[in-house]
């Protein structure tokens, strides 16, 4: 049989396209030829009736792999998952219907966290849409708002247009999840196919170069601080801007804190870096942004979760906000220098801006309150106190992971108390070394993006770390990674319950423990059982119950690197997260456990102007505090 | 409560209104008025629209609005602007009362449009204030039925904003 009796594979297409002439093609060979022209390496998807079309030619792409998953949600966090560990756009693809329903959770998650993916999505063919048709689902009027752009494609001469445009959408800017639903009469039918294509986008111009006079004055402000605080976000993860806000940090010698986006951004190792602030921050963190009169804003955006009661928060501090959404900037916080560019161009021009100043003699001085504040991290370490009954403290299982797979490693939490643990007990040294689902908080997260890091990433090891809860609700993309030669680790924080919704009822609901229970280890029962289920995927699976096995079972984790491996850690149920900043009060209210301020330095206590009830009035220790706040609570009555 | 009135030049393509249209309710932004049309330029579409922002800032209003990749430009109309909506008002006349009611049309530089034996259908163009003053001289002869179109909109002088958004492209 000659060669031209056969389909001409994607690659050849491609190649006769780069050369010149449109080639005539379907629909179908012109998605893939624009994703190969695009440079897509992977693609996570499940196929189905009207996605069938683009399938067929899939199959021949030499350049283009297509991971079957068992889950469409699993393709999209996998899409996400190998986003967020390379910076390249992640790609996943599902059929309509309830294969596009099935990613709406990833593509929330994605719009949140400003993942750069592009989902494409099979439609009914066009003369059915309306008609409520077999598997027909309106996926661009549902994804509008959880997306950055979206497409309905139905003239398949706009398929390489369109899918151009959507990795550029979602690769530049703000990142976030550009959805392209095709019609499979587009997909079918014969059109031509050239590239480049000519992107059409008049309203969409992102401004990445920071304005020179808000640089400026955004330096003035740094000079004449006192108390100035580096709060940097996810956005400094985003726009590949670690290196930039070390040299910044070494220059001004400011302190600095990383939100649970940003963990990564400066090393845990580095002696200016007090934490991560927020709910479960730090309280050097937290109280540095709680005193602080200048807080230099890279890629943040006053998250609820890192606020506390907005009212409250950083009450002293003028704010410079860096941003390239413009709609951030203002949006929970006014900002007396907003700054729209990326974080990369805002932080090279900053550090001219301040070297020059440094230069002329104008750096402003933050000896004090350095060493104030670094009195809090020493005062303060994020710690925990060990189970009284020899069970295993999850916290101690993050800290031995950490040193043992090392700050090489990429680990991918889920959501919920073992993502706070993971957040803080891991030490980040790297960008992109730490992957969760920060804004929309999404269980079932970790394995399936787990799985996309591991593709991105084949020579690091991956680590999931990931709750009981968690796991069982996207777990099935372990066949997905056996199958396919995906060599991830799972760790399995395992309390036997929805973890953080059982802490909250300890401290909220007078320990009524409605519905948190999963049997999945206390009492011996454990359905399932993760170690059987792991060997039933074909992974190896451990178990781990005592502190002083610890080690020797990660260890044997680490050495398997021929299949996926999952740990079940069965943890202490009732270790809780701390430090804790109850939801909707200030976070002067921070506690170190339960019912327990901060035991601060009599220099300090002056500041804590939170409302004790009794108990944590004694605690305190120091009478001074106690008569200040009483004299000032009699002054508000008077 | 304060309304502003923006005019929103978009990419004349299917989904764009509903796009705005969900941006507003999500975002708890509240819409008072809304008109969509061809510009001068077909590929350009021109919504108009007032919204009430309490307690919220106008900018938060447009930086949303400006971040929809098919918005090309957002500006805010000033009170000099001219403003006007359109107001169909069938009402109860007969020929006893036709001719007052006539009289009122002219008045208000109002037009008839259709006559029937009980009834006249009249067509008011103005701003909101004109169109509710009308509405309160025809209520006693008994208003039967009501339509009245979104507010448009356009800036006093010569500049066009529709020029400026084609040259930003």
């Amino acid at each position: 049989m000659s060669e031209t009796a056969t389909a001409p594979t994607p690659a050849r297409l491609a190649q006769q396209a780069r050369a010149k002439a449109p080639l005539e093609v379907t629909g179908a060979q012109s998605l893939v030829l624009s994703l190969e022209a695009m440079e897509v390496d992977t693609v996570f998807g499940i196929p189905g009736g009207a996605i069938l079309p683009a399938y067929d030619p899939l199959l021949d792409s030499v350049k283009v792999r297509h991971i079957l998953v068992r889950h469409e949600q699993g393709a999209g966090h996998a899409a996400e998952g190998y986003a967020a560990a390379t910076g390249k756009v992640g790609v996943c693809m599902a059929t309509s219907g309830p294969g596009a329903t099935n990613l709406v959770t990833a593509l929330a998650d994605a719009h949140m966290d400003s993942v750069p993916i592009v989902a494409i999505t099979g439609q009914v063919a066009s003369a059915a849409i309306g008609t409520d048709a077999f598997q027909e689902a309106d996926i661009r009027g549902i994804t509008m708002p959880i997306t950055k752009h979206n497409y309905l494609v139905t003239d398949p001469a706009e398929i390489p247009r369109v899918i151009a445009e959507a990795f550029h959408i979602a690769s530049t800017g703000r990142p976030g999840p550009v959805l392209v639903d095709i019609s499979k009469d587009a997909l079918q039918a014969s059109t031509t196919f050239s590239w480049p294509p000519r992107i059409d986008l008049p309203g969409y111009h992102p401004v990445t170069r920071p304005h020179s006079k808000q640089i400026r004055e955004a330096a003035r402000l740094i000079a004449a601080a006192e108390r100035p605080v580096l709060y940097v976000g996810g956005g400094v993860i985003r726009a590949d801007a670690a290196e930039e806000v070390r040299q910044f940090v070494e220059l001004t010698r400011i302190p600095v804190v990383t939100t649970l986006m940003a963990r990564g951004a400066l090393p845990d190792s580095h002696e200016l870096h007090l934490g991560m602030p927020g709910m479960h921050g730090s309280v050097a963190a937290v109280t540095a942004l709680q005193k602080s009169d200048l807080l230099i804003t890279l890629g943040a955006r006053f998250d609820d979760r890192v606020t506390g009661q907005l009212s409250t928060f950083a009450p002293e501090a003028k704010v410079i906000h860096a941003d390239i959404d413009p709609a951030e900037i203002g949006k929970n916080r006014t900002a007396d220098v907003p700054i729209v560019g990326s974080c990369k161009d805002v932080l090279v021009d900053l550090i001219e801006a301040v070297d020059t100043d440094i230069d002329s003699g104008r750096a402003g001085d933050y000896t004090a309150w350095r060493e104030r504040t670094l009195g809090w991290k020493r005062d303060f370490p994020v710690g925990y106190t060990e189970p009284e009954n020899a069970t295993l403290a999850p916290q101690f299982v993050l800290e031995r992971l950490s040193a043992i797979a090392g700050p090489e490693a990429v680990y991918v939490a889920g959501v919920g108390q073992h993502q706070m643990w993971a957040a803080q007990f891991v030490q980040y040294e790297r960008p992109r070394a730490w992957l969760n689902s920060g804004g929309l908080g999404t269980m079932g997260y970790a394995v399936p993006a787990a799985m996309g890091a591991q593709v991105g990433e084949p020579d690091r090891t991956v680590w999931a770390i990931d709750g009981d809860g968690c796991f069982q609700m996207t777990n099935q993309e372990l066949a997905t990674c056996v199958i396919n030669n995906i060599p991830i680790k799972v760790a399995v924080i395992n309390n036997s319950s929805l973890g953080m919704v059982r802490q909250w009822q300890s401290l909220f609901y007078n320990e009524r423990y409605s519905n948190t229970d999963l049997h999945t280890s206390a009492d011996g029962t454990r359905i399932p059982d993760f170690v059987k289920l792991a060997d039933a995927y074909g992974c190896v699976g451990l178990r781990c119950e005592r502190p002083e096995d610890v080690d020797d079972t990660i260890r044997k984790a680490m050495e398997v690197t021929d299949r996926p491996v999952l740990v079940d850690f069965i943890v202490h149920r009732d270790a809780m997260v701390w430090p804790m900043v109850p939801a909707g009060v200030s976070n002067d209210a921070i506690q170190v456990a339960k019912d327990t301020a901060p035991q601060w330095d009599l220099e300090d206590s002056d500041a804590v102007e939170q409302d004790e009830d009794a108990d944590n009035s004694e605690e305190l220790g120091t009478d001074d505090a106690v008569v200040a706040n009483a004299v000032e609570a009699e002054g508000k009555d008077a | 409560m304060s309304q502003h009135t923006l005019s929103v030049l978009v990419e004349n393509k299917p989904g764009v209104l509903a796009r705005i249209a969900g941006l507003f309710s999500r975002r708890g932004f509240n819409i008072h008025s809304l008109a969509v049309g061809e510009t001068e330029h077909p590929e350009i579409s021109r919504i108009t629209v007032v919204v009430d922002v309490e307690g919220l800032p106008l900018e938060q209003v447009t930086k949303q609005l400006n971040k929809l990749v098919e918005v090309l430009k957002v500006v805010e109309l000033d009170a000099t602007a001219v403003q006007r909506q359109v107001m169909l008002i069938k009402v109860r006349a007969d020929s006893a009362t036709r001719s007052q009611v006539l009289e009122l049309v002219q008045l208000f530089r109002a037009k008839v449009v259709d006559v029937a034996s009980e009834s006249v259908t009249i067509e008011a163009t103005g701003h909101a204030e004109k169109l509710e003053a009308l509405l309160g001289v025809l209520e006693p002869y008994g208003v039967r039925e009501l339509v009245q179109s979104g507010l448009v909109a356009i800036g006093r002088g010569p500049r066009s904003i529709t020029d400026r958004a084609l040259r930003g492209a």
